[in-house]
């Protein structure tokens, strides 16, 4: 057997996982893409005389993940598996980064982010060995790292003919912190401070993600009332980046009613988390072991008026806008990821769902409170700009009812901090969340005294940047602030 | 077209009427109260502080590092540490955001901003600052978006964030400043011409917040250049923001 197989936040003995030769398992991890299987983490695991690196693919359909293991330690190099199954472009990009070890027959090599621990420190941000394009009417269009609004910081690079773009190559890594290494060592037992910070507008998706690897670690089961806070809060902040990303999106098509109104009403979403926990974005609610904010009675009341009140303004506000040809013009056939290109790159999330994608882990690995109230997974097939923002019009009401369900389904326990038993010694586990943008992954592994050794993030930003770049493609240079805002994807996020 | 009005009337008029009255509800964690009376100095906050922002004998706490989380508050024993949620903690100098025992919102703000003649006089009318994001992780940024919408409206004051340096009369900076981003923050600095400001928002921008003791920080900038405000918070609120650049900028 070259893998074991386990469940979301289903922790294994880090023993237990085979340990394979990369020459060996390359012909099954292409055997099982084909399958429709695909990777979730591919990461290494530096010890003091080893270097391991751990493959997690996911089998959607049966909720399974299959992980294993192969010893890397004094390879040059191994076979690239991207030449066979493009999805592992990225993952093999960063390991190669981080180890120095290279895949052979990479397509395309190049730095990730130029962590602070990379492994030739001689390799610097400004040397990024930029595609290149020739010709006579060829021109390229630079932006960045710093950009004309308030966002993080990247670097993008058009490859234009006339007011075409052959290609965008993205440039990232401006905005790496180090974030995996301080999980190790922290001064903290449990800071999930830190996860609150990968990505400020995924505060909740992450520290779920956070707070679920270690409750499994330390087999420990929170209340059911704190797993439906949890899961409110997280449909909250789907709701709000989903009306923000509307407003943004009317904002660039010169739609100012709607940016106007979806603004307004984003402000009234996030008004409730604060309600709720303090923060507007929902930091200082959870904690390892559940939450530490309760919905009174009339918190609950007064959040259901306000939702009811937003779903009724974002119905009347999107059908218009919908309706208007200005609009559509604008949205519809722009920025096409068609279904093929998405599954070929791995994409995750609303940009996967709006290419025809089914993928969403709050169905196909449900944890917490997603166990008991099902998720439907709403799919659109055009894969344009117009798909991926209508989808999230849909997805706020589905949101909407979702939380508006959760409410009325409110138990009635006091509980809602569990004590931590102690973390399980050399253990690994997997813990997955769908944030808004998409599927998170947070691996965790211990050594031998329960200590974190390893913390490996994975935003769906890292799956999805690729698909920005390919939706530009054979679109006008004017076309790729709708194209970026209808992914919205995370700096912070992937520069970890 | 009848839609379009049913849905602007439904709308009305929403931007807050008196911004420098504005409230914010519970459980909102802003001016941390200190009663270091009742601290018996158990240590029990200054373990549990994700961004070392406690210190013990006297009892204080740092805005300039504090998260705002609130996870002192609930765990302390005697109760010594409560946040109010007085929001307006933007200071000129670095060491005013540092909040001791007895500290109440009108002594915090007597003496938190000093009126500079040259400010108001240059910047009074109109500031329009350029937004700089170094390793920000988009909490503040959304924030500072936030502050343009339709309801706290900051163009009405003549504050403004502009798309290029050169428009600019200063940088507002968020984010903790990575090894990777800090030649674009000097360089967006030399971009703008004199006479400008700097503001750091957030605490990641004023000291470096949870990611203090990360190695992939380069935050050299800070003691090169003059910081002219500091809003604390983690991310910055709107209503710190546009308030704490409103009085940076008052003429008496």
């Amino acid at each position: 057997m070259n893998w074991i197989i386990t469940r979301n936040n289903k922790p294994v003995n880090i023993n237990s996982i085979p340990l394979v030769e990369i020459e060996k398992l390359r012909p099954d991890i292409i055997k099982k893409s084909g399958e429709g299987m695909r990777p979730v983490s591919f990461f290494s695991f530096k010890k003091s005389k080893e270097i391991i690196l751990y493959i997690i693919m996911a089998d959607d359909e049966n909720s399974h993940l299959l992980i294993s293991s192969s010893p890397m330690k004094g390879k040059s190099s191994y076979e690239s598996i991207t030449r066979e199954v493009s999805s592992f472009w990225n993952f093999e990009n960063e390991f190669h980064e981080e180890t120095g070890i290279i895949p052979e027959g990479h397509p395309w090599l190049r730095g990730v982010r130029y962590p602070h621990n990379r492994h030739n420190p001689e390799k610097m941000i400004e040397d990024f060995p930029f595609f290149t394009m020739a010709g006579d009417e060829i021109h390229e269009v630079a932006v960045g790292p710093i950009h004309a609004g308030i966002i993080e910081p990247g670097h993008f690079r058009f490859m234009c003919q006339g007011e075409t773009v052959h290609h965008l190559e993205i440039q990232l890594g401006y905005q790496h912190r180090g974030i995996e290494s301080l999980f190790i060592n922290n001064r903290l037992k449990y800071p999930v401070h830190l996860a609150e910070s990968i990505a400020g507008d995924s505060v909740i998706a992450h520290s779920s993600a956070y707070v679920q690897a270690i409750e499994s670690l330390c087999r420990t089961n929170i209340s059911r009332r704190a797993q439906s806070i949890r899961a409110v809060a997280l449909e909250l902040e789907r709701i709000a980046i989903h009306i923000g990303d509307l407003a943004a999106i009317s904002n660039d098509v010169a739609y100012l009613l709607g940016n106007s109104v979806f603004g307004a009403n984003r402000t009234l979403i996030v008004n409730t988390l604060l309600a709720i926990c303090g923060s507007r974005y929902g930091r200082g609610l959870i904690r390892s072991g559940g939450v530490v904010f309760d919905i009174s009675p009339g918190m609950s009341e007064e959040m259901a008026a306000a939702l009811k009140k937003v779903k009724r303004v974002i119905s009347d506000m999107c059908e218009k806008m919908f309706e208007t040809p200005t609009v559509l013009s604008r949205l519809e056939f722009t920025g096409t990821v068609d279904t093929k290109t998405a599954g070929d790159m791995g994409m995750v999330g609303i940009a996967a769902r709006a290419s025809g994608l089914q993928r969403d882990v709050r169905s196909d690995f449900p944890s917490g409170i997603y166990r008991y109230f099902p998720v439907h997974k709403i799919t659109m097939d055009s894969g344009d700009v117009f798909a991926r923002t209508y989808l999230r019009y849909v997805e706020i009401k589905q949101s909407i009812d979702y939380i508006l369900e959760l409410l009325e389904n409110m138990q009635n326990t006091k509980s809602l901090m569990t004590p931590l038993n102690k973390p399980a010694r050399s253990s690994f586990t997997v813990s997955m969340t769908e944030g808004w943008r998409g599927e998170i992954v947070h691996t965790s592994i211990t050594d031998a005294s329960g200590n974190i050794a390893r913390y490996k993030i994975k935003d769906p930003s890292f799956n999805n940047w690729f698909g920005l770049a390919q939706s530009v493609r054979g679109n006008g240079v004017s076309d790729f602030p709708l194209c970026n805002k209808s992914f919205d994807l995370s700096y912070a996020g992937h520069d970890l | 077209m009848l839609k379009i009005f049913k849905i602007r009337k439904t709308q009305g008029y929403q931007a807050i009427p008196d911004i420098t009255a504005a409230k914010i509800r519970e459980p909102f964690r802003g001016l941390p109260h200190i009663e270091s009376k009742k601290c018996s100095s158990c240590g029990q906050c200054i373990s549990l502080c994700p961004s070392d922002a406690i210190q013990l004998k006297p009892l204080s706490i740092d805005m300039g590092k504090c998260i705002f989380c609130g996870d002192c508050k609930r765990e302390c024993p005697e109760k010594a540490i409560s946040f109010s949620t007085f929001y307006k903690i933007a200071a000129d100098e670095r060491n005013k955001l540092i909040v001791k025992s007895g500290v109440t919102p009108e002594k915090f703000m007597a003496d938190a901003i000093t009126i500079r003649k040259e400010v108001s006089s240059i910047f009074g009318t109109s500031l329009k600052l350029r937004q700089v994001s170094a390793a920000g992780c988009s909490g503040c940024e959304w924030e500072l978006t936030a502050c343009g919408n339709v309801n706290f409206d900051m163009g009405r004051f003549g504050i403004e964030i502009v798309a290029s340096p050169r428009h600019a009369d200063g940088l507002i900076i968020t984010g903790p400043v990575s090894e990777n981003m800090a030649k674009a923050l000097e360089d967006a600095y030399l971009s703008i011409p004199d006479p400008k400001i700097v503001i750091l928002a957030g605490s990641c921008a004023i000291s470096g917040g949870i990611f203090q003791e990360s190695e992939a920080l380069q935050r050299s900038f800070m003691e090169k250049h003059k910081i002219d405000l500091y809003i604390p918070g983690c991310p910055v609120h709107p209503l710190t923001v546009i308030n704490g650049i409103i009085d940076f900028l008052r003429k008496k």
